[in-house]
């Protein structure tokens, strides 16, 4: 009988996405079991946000996600705005928009250098992590903040675009479509992430279903389902884009989706840069100080660069908000899902895997 | 996937070879700082001189980074706290709420973001007065109005067409709805610099959260507390108030918090006073108050003994208590109703009034009279609220003309509802609120008016509101214009007043412009009557000359110590006879401040 190794991948592990573990036991290279630790992140942000204003909330939301902490915004500004009934002007909405498909495309290039950061190809992760500072740059003008953007209020955004702003998101626009042939022969087209990522990892669409798997990796189990289309929030409706879809549910699938998302995204932008109408940026709010918020509860959800978002907020009438409930993409499958799939795989390829499904432990331990 | 079929997937990444003797595009050697962006939210800066210290920075801020403290130099004034934000940097999460939520915009953030240094206590200070180096930075600022959470504007006021008030005395201003109230009530952020210039210090955010919550009964119980008269200061007060708000510093004086109209739609949710208070006066502990006038601080005086126990009387010359607020101001302002609704609660605690009782000194010599060392005999305590009662006179050849009359005379008797005998011309000369009410009833008389004043219009001390809505009435405003003499036809009544045109000098001894008049520039105004309105003074006729000596009057006013005493034990004073500033509500709270001294004073006694 083979001798069994016990061994812990992360927290402390650079191919670890985010403050996570995950227990091993393995056979040579061979896992026959894991089990995911959660806890090392717990920052308590439901349990923050119920001592806080609505006005003070709004700022705490963002850092659920680093690396996309938009859609954590416009979730709790939608929200709130249902609950109160609060009306956004149409500008408003085209800016949100923007600033959500500018996130999803820093995301995705974050994404990008950490899949090929996980297999061994470290020159996607300079390039991608060097075009997303250029998008990082526009959110820094647009919202004075390069990670933690804090923009998206509820009644609508905090400031207007600056002056020239749209013509600068062209040209980054430009820039990062013109990179895309290159991001395909050094990483998508690379025989090496093929040989790696095709066939690993494998969720078929009714495991899919069952789970309740979102985003990128049920889109690439052949699945079209993305809350842009199915449930239109602010002005997805008005826009034309794609639901892309793969076949083949394994880890090359889902990054192809990604990629081909990369192409929506630039799309949709470019509409925006064309459409957006003139107008108020923002309604105002009764009473930013101290909002007493009417009784009620809802559940809104955004469709994030890992899949739907959603927050489920009740509020009793007072200032404060009684529960707010973060339901992250990640949480269906970065704990069983990602046991039952470690189970027979490489050691060499946890990282990938985690990096594929899009695992982020803040939406695991809110 | 054989090895032959991928050949384009294992040459492909070499392409990436082409970057190999390029410049990296991300890096920078030597090393430059890079530059923020124009809305970069960096380290705070604050314009002390700016800042009025409301401390809605630190209300709003989550992560209580800002701690409002004393800044040596800075010292508490009217309408400034005097404290100033200091910045915990170990607890700043850089949201910039504080700056959205700043009235003066004296806060902003700075496109600089690299401080280092070891010691851990030089992250916390305040900004503007430590580490200004990057005062030139701005960053995240509120460019627009929008970009401020603060709602800038007013809900505006219903008042009646021009057209239409100078028709009638009907009440001018309409007052807001529930609905219209609450929406102005949540515009206010609490801060309370406001209190800061009321002289009666009253607790102006807490009943305005109380409107904002819906509790009106609430908010009438907090008003209550130290003003018995708030439907009249919810109409026709000075309200320094809103000309200390903090929200004028962006918006304003017209968009200041309408704290006199929340007040007055407070008080005019009930039809009275005595469910909502449900008071119960302590039991009368056998002590006398005489009370001399039946103004707001002789109202408030006797009111507030009344609940401590004292048995007061109030002795009221006129038909009818109320004081100014009945006789001096017109109808239009602060309907009778009104007056009569506070005067009823007042006299339900068990305050008596007694009206058409004139004090005299000596022997009374009607029944309606009493004399004042009567007063002082049977009575434990005297408060005098006299008032200003004796118009000035302009002192100009041809006053005493048949048809030259003053203004208080000309107003109690259209309060008082009495004929009055007025022509179709009239001049009135003055520039205060008297003047204004005076032209203002004389247009609703249909008489076409002119008014005459020595300085200009900034110069005028009445309310830019009454300037404004006497204009619209079609009063002829004639600035800089000093009556010389009041001409008279040849049965002596008034034909035409002679007036010399001014021009402004600057004061040399630094003081506001003075006019002068210009030599020769004559002009002569045909009219009926000439109404001179240029300030009244207080009558001490009714007083025995030893007590009026031992008052130690100054200027014509009667000096108190700060528990509302005379130089004579046992005798008080407040109101308009002892302040300078002459509002209700000032002389509501001198009789406030007389109410403790008298509770002290008869205590110990």
């Amino acid at each position: 009988m083979s001798k069994v190794v016990k061994i812990f991948h992360g927290p402390q592990h650079p191919g670890i996405t985010g403050n996570m573990s995950v227990e091993l036991d393995l056979i040579g290279e061979t896992i026959v079991k894991a089990k995911t630790h959660v806890g090392y992140l717990h920052r308590a942000f439901e349990k923050l946000v119920e001592r806080r204003t609505a006005m003070q909330a709004f700022t705490i939301v963002c850092r659920i996600c680093v690396p996309e902490p938009d859609p954590n915004e416009e979730n709790f500004a939608r929200a709130i705005e249902e609950i109160t009934g609060l009306e956004v002007p149409e500008r408003a909405k085209w800016i949100r928009v923007l600033v959500l498909e500018l996130s999803r495309l820093a995301a995705y290039h974050l994404w990008m250098g950490g899949q090929a950061g996980s297999t061994g190809l470290y020159t996607v992760p300079q390039w991608s992590v060097g075009y997303r500072d250029y998008i990082l740059d526009l959110f820094e003008e647009l919202t004075g903040g390069r990670v933690y953007h804090m923009y998206i209020i509820p009644g609508g955004v905090r400031r207007d675009l600056p002056e020239g702003f749209l013509d600068r998101v062209a040209e980054v626009m430009d820039l990062i479509e013109s990179k895309l042939p290159e991001f395909d022969r050094l990483f998508f087209d690379n025989a090496v992430f093929k040989k790696r990522a095709i066939g690993t990892a494998v969720i078929d669409p009714e495991t899919a279903i069952e789970r309740g798997v979102v985003g990128p990796p049920l889109r690439a189990c052949g699945i079209a389902s993305d809350v842009r289309r199915d449930a239109p929030y602010e002005v997805y409706d008005k826009l034309d884009f794609d639901v892309i879809t793969e076949t083949g549910g394994d880890v090359y699938a889902r990054a192809l989706v990604r990629r081909r998302e990369i192409e929506q995204s630039i799309k949709i932008i470019r509409q925006i840069i064309k459409y957006i109408p003139d107008g108020p940026y923002r309604t105002r709010i009764p009473y930013p100080m101290n909002w007493k918020l009417k009784a009620g509860e809802t559940y809104v959800k955004t469709e994030s660069a890992r899949g739907e978002f959603g927050y489920y907020l009740v509020t009793d009438g007072s200032e404060y908000i009684r529960r707010m409930h973060v339901r992250g993409p990640a949480y269906v499958h970065g704990v069983s899902l990602l046991e039952d799939m470690l189970e027979g795989a490489q050691l060499a390829d946890v990282a990938m895997i985690m990096n594929s499904l899009g695992t982020c432990p803040p939406e695991i331990e809110r | 996937m054989g090895w032959g079929i991928d050949l384009k997937g294992i040459v492909s990444p070499f392409t990436a070879l082409k970057y190999l003797a390029k410049h990296p595009h991300t890096v920078r050697y030597p090393y430059e700082k890079k530059e923020t962006a124009k809305r970069y939210r960096g380290f705070h800066i604050n314009d002390l001189e700016k800042c009025v210290g409301c401390g809605n920075c630190a209300k709003i801020c989550m992560n209580e980074t800002i701690d409002m403290v004393k800044v040596e130099g800075i010292e508490p004034k009217t309408g400034d706290s005097g404290l100033r934000p200091k910045v915990d940097y170990g607890r700043c999460c850089w949201c910039a709420l504080c700056v959205d939520v700043c009235p003066t915009g004296s806060l902003k953030l700075s496109t600089d973001y690299v401080y280092v240094d070891e010691d851990p206590n030089s992250f916390i200070y305040i900004p503007g007065l430590e580490r200004k180096e990057y005062e030139e930075n701005i960053g995240w600022t509120c460019e627009t109005d929008l970009d401020s959470l603060l709602d800038l504007e007013r809900v505006p006021m219903r008042i009646m067409p021009p057209e239409e008030r100078v028709k009638t005395f009907a009440e001018a201003v309409y007052g807001y709805t529930v609905e219209e109230a609450r929406r102005e009530a949540e515009r206010c952020t609490g801060c309370g610099v406001c209190i800061s210039a009321c002289p009666d210090r009253m607790h102006i955010p807490d009943y305005i959260k109380a409107i904002r919550d819906g509790q009106f009964d609430e908010s009438v119980r907090i008003i209550y507390e130290n003003n018995p008269l708030p439907e009249m200061c919810g109409k026709v007060c000075t309200r320094r108030c809103e000309f200390n708000c903090i929200m004028t510093h962006r918006a304003g004086q017209d968009n200041a918090i309408a704290i006199r109209w929340l007040k007055r739609f407070a008080c005019e949710q009930f039809e009275s006073y005595e469910d909502v208070l449900n008071l119960e006066p302590q039991p009368l502990n056998g002590k006398k108050v005489a009370i001399v006038g039946g103004g707001p601080s002789g109202l408030t005086v006797a009111y507030y003994l009344r609940l401590k126990g004292y048995e007061t009387v109030i002795f009221e010359e006129m038909p009818k208590a109320g004081g100014m607020t009945m006789a001096g101001i017109p109808k239009y302002r602060f309907p009778i109703p009104s007056l009569d609704k506070q005067l009823n609660h007042i006299k339900s605690v068990g305050v008596e009034i007694r009206e058409n009782t004139k004090v005299v000194k000596g022997e009374p010599k009607s029944s309606n009279e009493v004399s004042f060392e009567k007063l002082k005999e049977e009575f434990d305590a005297v408060y005098l609220g006299i008032g200003l009662t004796n118009p000035m006179k302009l002192g100009v050849e041809g006053e005493d003309l048949k048809g030259s009359i003053q203004a208080l005379p000309l107003l109690r008797a259209v309060n008082f509802g009495e004929k009055i005998d007025i022509g179709e011309k009239a001049v009135v000369i003055g520039g205060g609120n008297v003047a204004m009410d005076c032209v203002r009833v004389l247009r609703r008389f249909g008489v076409d008016v002119t008014l005459s004043y020595r300085r200009r219009e900034q110069d005028m001390p009445a309310d830019h509101e009454e300037i404004h809505e006497a204009k619209e009435e079609g009063v002829v405003f004639r600035t800089q214009t000093i009556p010389v003499e009041v001409i008279g036809d040849e049965n002596g009544r008034v034909k035409a007043i002679k007036i010399q045109r001014a021009e402004m000098k600057p004061d040399p001894k630094g003081g506001r412009p003075r006019p002068v008049p210009i030599e020769g520039a004559y002009e002569v105004w045909e009219c009926d009557n000439v109404i001179a309105a240029i300030g009244q003074k207080a009558d001490y006729s009714f007083l025995p000359d030893e007590i009026v000596e031992k008052l130690d009057l100054q200027w014509g006013k009667i000096p108190v110590n700060e528990r509302g005493m005379t130089k004579i034990e046992g005798i008080f004073a407040g109101g308009d006879a002892v302040n300078w500033t002459a509002d209700a509500i000032s002389a509501i709270a001198d009789g406030l401040k007389a109410v403790k001294g008298i509770d002290e004073y008869l205590s110990k006694k």
